[in-house]
């Protein structure tokens, strides 16, 4: 590593510590953004000389670079941007940390995954999924499938791991080659984890056409992108590999949604030589991923933290949440997004018969959506008077970005 | 109204639903049925033919290639236009107000619109992003809009046109206006949903579709908290 490079990743290493040391965060940020500061090809410094694997896309990504870390696990030491920092400075910061590694596994937020390519030169990408999310502040769902694709054009050495489910990434997964420059198409390993998800993708990504939908499959009518046949599926509790062969998969996170994140760990982790009969096992030691389905106990009841932060994410939290007492939160700060709309793309009904609370920044907006979709409610200003509202025993609590961690707080920053 | 029930037709959701745009045809359903309203609401995708024969037609927003290809299909099944001259409502936002009127401009390209509104879009310098409201023509005899605005465009209205509000918060229009209407075609750019926002606004257009001058009232406390909360985070972020 070049004199610059070192001392950069030193400050980084540093101011880590210090940020930690004065309770301002988890210095998972500040650390890379000092040592960027230094050193702007810092990231590409740290990165060579170990096999990587960056994993994107809107949902998904925080728990599924968590079940990668612990697949890959099985072949040596992974560095990994575990708190969900997932832009160049986390990454930075989380390589700097590991010290040298021969692996690591970076969550790349989708519009820096260009910028990531570039810096990290990766041997695996995972594409996960896309679908609307802050659209205030983020980038229009086909525009970011766009950026991929030209991402991936530049990059046709990279193996790709991506979603067949979802038509935006088979799209962005698969830019055509130039066979005249001996630019080959990117290799893709197909995975199904299933989309319950399907409303930003009605229209075909490549000629505009509609999208057709039955079962599993989807085509568009008007050019041949269809769904691809997926190498990895899951099935009943497990996954199937390509060589046709089940492996039980026993989490201890909950709903079908992280079924489909362990089969993309499973073949993330193929790509670098894992045998999912190895890696399998390993999947199991994922408790909670930077709070997220973490339990607590307090005052007798037994509290569930559920991360929603977008239509699609609200969908997958209904199937996973026990039929209990509920609260859900929502606030609109900049992290969530500002336009509370999106409740509209939820439907709220798998909640009727159970106790509903709201509260949050923004309870009114989340009121009037509850009393449009006929599921009563009652109103709490803090989280404690939520506990008291509810009988001992689970309850649920579902909450958008900055609403889950006001509540994170309240319970003394639970990992 | 054109039958037994109130139909209302929710314009290619497949293309024009960017941001909870189903909230309006669902709270205009509900306070239709609030009201004893048997009510139909139908999803009309844009590989499907438009009817011609319903009361309400509601268009959402959109990204800028669905818009194009929303207003293109619009013009070519014409079953909007026909339902416009048979006096029914129209309620477009955001995209969907764009459209209709006589061109807009989608990935920098103008496009034709439907020329069902006098008034035309182009871009502007910034996006406005934010909440938006406004003081409602009086002769509408509305309370204040509010809602949250999110788009490129800007909007300049020809004579025929009305503007919907005086702008008080965000961009609207142009940062004068906000919206337009004409006789029973009314468009914005509010999100929120609009209606979700705006309770007041829907019974309008309920009123407009079976032409009952006074529909009884309902319960609206938590819309009523909901406008009172965001008026006040309005006024603070202007303090």
């Amino acid at each position: 590593m070049p004199l610059r490079a070192k001392v950069a990743s030193s400050v980084s290493r540093t101011a880590a510590a210090l940020s930690r040391a004065a309770g301002r965060g988890d210095g998972s940020v500040i650390g890379g953004w000092i040592g960027l500061k230094i050193d702007p090809d810092l990231l590409a410094h740290l990165s060579a000389g170990r096999a990587i694997a960056l994993v994107s896309g809107t949902n998904g990504k925080t728990t599924t670079t968590r079940l990668t870390s612990a697949a890959v696990g099985v072949l040596g030491r992974v560095a990994t941007n575990s708190f969900g920092a997932n832009m160049p400075s986390g990454h930075t910061s989380a390589l700097a940390k590991a010290g040298s590694t021969p692996y690591a596994v970076l969550e790349v937020d989708e519009h820096y995954l260009a910028q990531v390519l570039e810096a990290t030169e990766p041997h695996v990408v995972a594409l996960l999924n896309l679908s609307r999310d802050q659209l205030d502040r983020a980038k229009e769902v086909a525009m970011m499938a766009q950026l991929w694709r030209a991402a991936l054009v530049r990059h046709t050495d990279v193996r790709v791991v991506a979603n067949a489910d979802d038509p935006l990434v088979v799209w962005a997964a698969t830019p055509p080659g130039d066979p005249a420059r001996g630019i080959n198409p990117p290799h893709v390993t197909w995975f199904s984890a299933g989309q319950r998800w399907h409303d930003d993708s009605w229209v075909c990504p490549e000629c505009g056409s509609t999208i057709q939908r039955s079962g599993e499959q989807w085509w568009c009518t008007g050019c041949p992108l269809r769904r691809p046949e997926p190498h990895w599926v899951v099935e009943d509790e497990g996954v199937l590999d390509p060589t046709g062969a089940w492996h039980k998969v026993s989490l201890q996170l909950p709903g079908k949604v992280n079924l489909g994140n362990a089969a993309t760990a499973l073949a993330v982790a193929a790509e670098f030589g894992v045998r999912p009969v190895d890696a399998v096992s390993r999947l199991g030691i994922v408790t909670s991923v930077a709070g997220r389905y973490a339990q607590v106990d307090k005052d007798g009841r037994n509290i569930r933290l559920l991360l929603a932060k977008n239509p699609a994410s609200w969908l997958e939290a209904f199937d996973m949440a026990d039929e209990a007492p509920t609260l859900l939160s929502i606030n609109a700060r900049d992290p969530d997004g500002l336009d509370t709309s999106w409740l509209y793309d939820v439907d709220f009904a798998p909640l009727r018969g159970r106790q509903v609370l709201i509260t949050g920044d923004r309870a009114y907006d989340l009121a009037v959506r509850l009393d449009v979709n006929d599921v009563p409610f009652q109103h709490v200003r803090t989280f404690d008077d939520a506990l008291r509202s509810v009988p001992p025993g689970r309850l649920e609590v579902i909450a958008n970005y900055t609403a889950f961690q006001d509540i994170r707080a309240e319970l003394d920053r639970v990992i | 109204m054109s039958s037994e029930s109130l139909r209302i037709v929710w314009i290619y959701p497949d293309l024009l639903s960017t941001y909870g745009d189903r909230g309006n045809a669902l709270i205009l359903a509900r306070r239709a049925r609030q009201r004893g309203m048997p009510v139909e609401v139908l999803e009309v995708r844009s590989d499907e033919r438009l009817p011609a024969t319903a009361d309400i037609y509601l268009v959402g927003g959109g990204e800028d290639g669905p818009q194009a290809l929303g207003a293109q299909r619009l013009l070519a099944d014409g079953g909007l236009h026909r339902a416009v001259a048979q006096g029914s409502v129209v309620f477009g936002v955001c995209a969907g107000y764009q459209l209709l009127g006589t061109s807009f401009f989608a990935k920098g390209v103008q496009c034709r619109g439907l020329e069902l509104l006098d008034l035309r879009s182009d871009r502007g310098e910034s996006r406005a992003v934010g909440e938006l409201a406004g003081e409602i023509d009086p002769r509408l005899g509305l309370p204040p809009l509010t809602g949250f605005e999110n788009h490129g465009g800007r909007t300049h209205l020809g004579p025929e046109v009305s503007p919907l509000a005086r702008v008080t918060a965000g961009v609207g229009n142009d940062g004068a206006t906000e919206g337009a209407w004409r006789g029973k075609l009314l468009g914005t750019y509010s999100h929120g949903p609009a209606l979700a926002r705006n309770p007041a606004l829907a019974d309008l257009l309920l009123r407009w579709a079976t032409g009952a001058h006074q529909l009884p009232p309902l319960d609206d406390t938590w819309s009523d908290r909901l406008r009172n909360e965001r008026r006040s985070a309005v006024a603070a972020a202007r303090a």
